[in-house]
């Protein structure tokens, strides 16, 4: 579950993806930056230092999760109404 | 840390009837009861006589006689009689609060009365589609609620806190993914085990043999809503390409959040299920089974609760990787406060 799989979407959206077979956690910025960490703490004061320090090379490529639980998609009941 | 402004589940809809129920949000002491015609009230629980609780008092048809001298207020919190004169103080009355009643919920509105939007109040819907079946209770913690959305947001302590419930190790053993949508300040949590042992609360309610895959979606609405939406299924055995799922298991795990005093908190909690809808083994199974996963975390956070109120300030505690949704949390539930002060 720690592949780059996207669940929310918006222009505010920070995502944190724990490296498989890794303690590695890498934070991804919406404006793309992205960088790996082994503490939480320094991860999070990075990512919320937007946009000091953040320098997008690409915009990170998120394959769609399938049917995120809750969703609409996934529930047709809706999880916000 | 309080959040003012905000909406908070002050009881389930099925508490509040013709007695008069007390509770306390935020440190406010509030009474509820339901009109005649069935809408649910909340007033301060104070008269403003000589300050009794009102939820001590009775229902004159929709207005509450306060049971020491018998001042009489209305729905709206107006006071409309007191003992022997006509004339009613025109500073009689309580506040009243901003009250929705929503998928089984009765919402509060703690804050500003004029800033009350019920377009903001979370939503869960499974707890009142006749397409699920739901359990539910609500437990008393002795502790801040804080440390109840640390808890939940790391579900990881279910390995050990919870075994032979709804722990086993591929839940500590998997890596999250975390998701923050900073505007609209939601936190999402995510585990995915594709091949792990089934813990007794989901082998017993859906009968699956062998081992799962499990999901774990949190879904958390700062201050007061959490949710988890949980999947089961047999190892292997994945939703259709249309997100279709008829061969998954679907529970919708729902805590309500509700700081009652800056070292207490009212733990709601619900489990609603796609599957044995009509089983009542199943319902009581459920029930009990996520009772007692409370009352394991309710002992806890109590311990901890007690630990923290005796310890000096400026603790430094150590966050790992199953941390980062909880870090998220309290960072959002901070400036969400900071708003306020």
């Amino acid at each position: 579950m720690s592949d780059r799989t996207a669940m929310l979407h918006g222009d505010t959206v920070y995502r944190v993806h724990w490296q498989p077979g890794t303690d590695v956690l890498t934070g991804v910025c919406h404006c793309g930056a992205a960088h790996d960490f082994e503490d939480p703490v320094e991860l999070w004061e990075w990512l919320l230092a937007h946009p000091e320090g953040h320098h997008p090379e690409q915009p990170a490529a998120f394959e769609p999760l399938p049917p995120a639980l809750g969703s609409p998609e996934a529930r047709g009941n809706g999880g916000r109404a | 840390m309080f959040v003012r402004d905000q909406w908070y589940v002050a009881a389930y809809g099925y508490e509040v009837g013709r007695d008069l129920l007390s509770r306390t949000i935020l440190g406010e002491p509030l009474v509820l009861y339901r009109t005649e015609d069935g809408e649910p009230v909340a007033l301060a629980d104070r008269c403003v006589h000589r300050r009794y609780p009102l939820s001590q008092s009775h229902l004159d048809g929709d207005t509450v006689v306060c049971g020491y001298h018998g001042f009489t207020y209305d729905r709206t919190g107006a006071c409309v009689a007191v003992p022997g004169q006509r004339r009613v103080p025109r500073t009689a009355r309580v506040a009243s609060y901003p009250v929705v009643e929503q998928d089984s919920f009765v919402w509060v509105w703690i804050g500003e009365r004029e800033r009350a939007d019920e377009s903001l109040i979370p939503r869960a819907p499974w707890l009142a589609d006749p397409a699920y079946t739901t359990v539910s209770g609500m437990e008393p913690l002795a502790a801040r609620y804080e440390l109840l959305v640390d808890n939940l947001m790391d579900l990881s302590h279910e390995t050990y806190l919870h075994g032979g419930y709804i722990g086993t190790p591929e839940v500590a053993e998997t890596p999250i993914t975390t998701e923050v949508d900073d505007k609209n300040g939601v936190v999402h949590v995510s585990r995915h085990m594709a091949d792990a042992a089934c813990p007794p609360f989901y082998a017993r309610s859906t009968g699956i043999e062998g081992r799962i895959t499990r999901w774990q979606d949190i879904e958390y609405h700062p201050p007061c809503l959490y949710l988890l939406h949980s999947r089961v299924a047999p190892a292997g055995v994945l939703p259709n390409a249309d997100g279709s799922d008829p061969d998954g298991f679907h529970v919708e795990v729902v805590y309500a959040i509700t700081p009652e005093t800056e070292h207490s908190t009212l733990d709601f909690w619900a489990v609603a299920r796609d599957f044995a809808l009509d089983d009542q083994g199943v319902s009581d199974f459920l029930r009990e089974s996520n009772r007692t996963v409370v009352l394991q975390d309710v002992t806890a956070l109590n311990i901890l609760e007690r630990v923290i109120a005796t310890e000096p300030e400026g603790y430094q505690e150590l966050s790992i990787n199953i941390d980062t949704g909880g870090l998220a949390a309290r960072r959002i539930l901070k400036r969400m406060s900071d708003v306020r002060s």
